[in-house]
């Protein structure tokens, strides 16, 4: 039994149309995912926008209703409708994208941080003043600050917060959708640095979903890629950045710009060539709607989307 | 030397905030040559924008003091009517999202073709036609002639910011102005954006002037770097000087906030950048962010000074500065 475990999701939006408003089609999301998580460790989702990561987050959090598969937490099956408990709900918590739209202007921070609190536990208004006391402490802003409202915190702060709402409730699971995408790299470095202070302390499991390879590898154990709905590559860091195998990853490795200014002519050349072997090898890595083949194992940890053998 | 495209001269730029000009951009001298790349780097609220905003007059209800010269003419005294001659034409902007900077209810090519009958009103409209096709084919757009009849929401991030390129490039402008030209975009776009970038740069011989927060797109692209922080800048020198031996302290920190090989802990810069309205004006407008260098270590009016043939930095400070051991600090940055 794993700690989080994704088995064959899939997640169609119905597409309508015609006079009568009838389904026309469906949009394949997130088309067969499947991933299992360890306790304790970072697993991160990457892909462009529209690959169907942060739809994949959502379903798991249960803001999506999933077309088919299974949610495995902790052993539990957390799809079905009728085994939806309370408990699982308050093990998974979300951190968002956009500090700025994710708290409420018209809350104070001691209501927007207690809500899960009052949604969960039972406390009197002493005891929740203290834990959220407690929980701005532990994310850094002074204690003073519940009285504020979010508009005069920065944007750096504001995410600290949502952090705050986050765990709240002592999660054991933690979706992070895009966390610092929105922020200031003096900040992001921040917010990042923080997420692992508190991984370490909480014995936290993170989901992080990002588009930015860069922090992905900075932040996360194992990592998947994603694209059209599918993965294409899933492994280690090490597998995932020393040995990429799909050419989508390679492609996607060779955008990061690189911070060497004398590697210039080199990255370009590079990034050229294996624009040339995508342009070239595309209809050996994807069928003919443009989708990733199944997922194959090169190694023990590492499976590539690539045409069945044989 | 005579290959200055652009010389800004003391150029402060001011907003009005309540009943008083607080100044965005605060007494900037930058040239910008010709066939160069300038790269300014900073965070939000460093006055990056509000720098380029100024070149092409795009402010309104500001005050601009200073000169911006353009071939011998003053941009700051310009007239309107006499800018738009040049906004489009020997001027021209990229902007950071393609969606907003397109009109959503025109035709690609019509929005192409109109920047070259405001500038080119000798062109035919045949001729017209030609040049767009042309420049939808320079920056990589398949199919031009179907492209020309659709309307910008039926094209993605990556292909309207290619439109918006041609617009910028259509009379060949001698100075173009990317502010944050990827930030809206994929990854792999922005790698096919930035290429097409640099190679529009062979081909059109403009200066550019390249505004971004990503440091890694700065590394790639620019000869020389600009680093702003809160309205001036701090430290300008070419590419490779400035990654590999930067001094201001503002520089490193950036530097070593970035993820990258080996790093465990990435740096913190202290505190905020401060808001337009509380911006320290005199001393170094740093300090408050390094706290643990010592007072005496800052000039009291902070000049820029070259320290090597090129490479300025500004205030003494960066001779004591050091990132300490352990950035445990930041814990205590709370709101007090």
């Amino acid at each position: 039994m794993g700690f989080l475990d994704v088995e064959d999701l899939k997640i169609h939006f119905p597409i309508k149309g015609g006079i009568l408003n009838r389904t026309v089609g469906h949009i394949k999301a997130v088309d067969g995912v499947s991933f299992s998580v360890e306790q304790g460790k970072t697993y991160g989702l990457v892909g462009e926008s529209g690959s169907g990561k942060t739809t994949t987050g959502r379903a798991i959090i249960g803001l999506n209703d999933i077309t088919s598969g299974r949610i495995l937490f902790e052993g539990t099956d957390i799809t079905s409708k009728k085994s939806k408990t309370k408990d699982v709900k308050k093990d998974i918590q979300m951190i968002f994208q956009d500090p700025y739209s994710s708290l409420n202007p018209r809350k104070r921070v001691l209501d927007v941080i207690a809500e899960p609190l009052r949604n969960f536990e039972k406390l009197s208004k002493q005891e929740e003043k203290k834990r959220v006391q407690e929980l701005l402490e532990l994310v850094g802003l002074s204690p003073e600050s519940i009285l504020k409202y979010p508009h005069e915190f920065s944007g750096g702060q504001r995410q600290r917060i949502g952090v705050a709402r986050a765990i709240a409730l002592k999660p054991k699971l933690i979706i992070a959708d895009e966390p610092v995408s929105a922020l200031d790299v003096s900040v992001q470095a921040q917010v990042l640095n923080f997420m692992q202070d508190i991984q370490k302390e909480l014995n936290l499991t993170y989901l992080f979903i990002s588009h930015d390879l860069g922090i992905v590898k900075h932040m996360c154990d194992e990592i998947a890629i994603m694209y059209k709905g599918r993965y294409v590559e899933q492994g280690t860091k090490e597998d995932i950045f020393n040995r990429p195998q799909h050419i989508y990853t390679k492609r996607l490795i060779a955008a990061i710009p690189d911070i060497n200014p004398r590697n210039r002519a080199e990255q370009f050349k590079f990034r050229k060539e294996v624009q040339r072997e995508y342009e070239h090898s595309y209809d050996d890595y994807f069928d003919k709607e443009g989708l990733a083949y199944g997922l194959h194992p090169v190694s023990e940890t590492h499976l590539v989307a690539l045409p069945g053998k044989g | 030397m005579g290959n200055e495209l652009l010389e800004i001269k003391n150029l402060t730029t001011s907003f009005r905030i309540g009943d008083g000009y607080y100044a965005a951009v605060d007494d900037v001298t930058l040239t910008i040559n010709k066939n160069e790349v300038l790269g300014i780097v900073g965070e939000s609220g460093s006055g990056k924008s509000a720098l380029a905003f100024s070149i092409m007059g795009l402010h309104n209800r500001v005050k601009i003091e200073g000169n911006i010269m353009l071939n011998g003419q003053d941009l700051v005294k310009m007239s309107n009517s006499k800018l738009n001659k040049l906004r489009g034409d020997d001027l021209a902007m990229i902007f950071q999202d393609p969606l907003t900077a397109l009109n959503p209810l025109m035709e690609i090519g019509d929005q192409i073709a109109e920047t070259l009958l405001l500038h080119k009103p000798d062109m035919s409209q045949k001729q017209r036609r030609t040049r767009v096709i042309e420049l939808l084919n320079m920056v990589g757009i398949p199919k031009p002639e179907y492209v020309y009849g659709q309307f910008p929401h039926e094209l993605s991030g990556g292909m309207r910011q290619r439109v918006v390129i041609a617009i910028a490039i259509a009379n060949k402008p001698e100075l173009l102005i990317a502010d944050e030209p990827t930030t809206a975009l994929d990854v792999t776009i922005q790698a096919q954006i930035l290429d097409l970038i640099r190679e529009l740069k062979e081909d059109i011989h403009a200066g550019i002037i390249l505004i971004t927060h990503d440091l890694g797109v700065v590394a790639e692209m620019a000869d020389r770097v600009a680093v702003m922080y809160a309205g001036q800048i701090v430290e300008i020198a070419d590419v490779y000087s400035l990654f590999e031996n930067p001094l201001h302290p503002y520089t490193k920190s950036l530097l070593n906030s970035v993820p990258a090989e080996g790093q465990d802990k990435l740096h913190v810069i202290q505190g905020i950048v401060p808001s337009l309205k509380n911006l320290p004006r005199t001393g170094c407008r740093f300090a408050a962010r390094i706290p643990w260098i010592n007072e005496s270590a800052h000039e009291e009016n902070p000049v820029l000074h070259e320290v090597s043939p090129g490479h300025f930095v500004r205030c003494t400070c960066h001779e004591h500065f050091y990132i300490p051991e352990e950035s445990k600090e930041e814990q205590s940055d709370g709101v007090s």
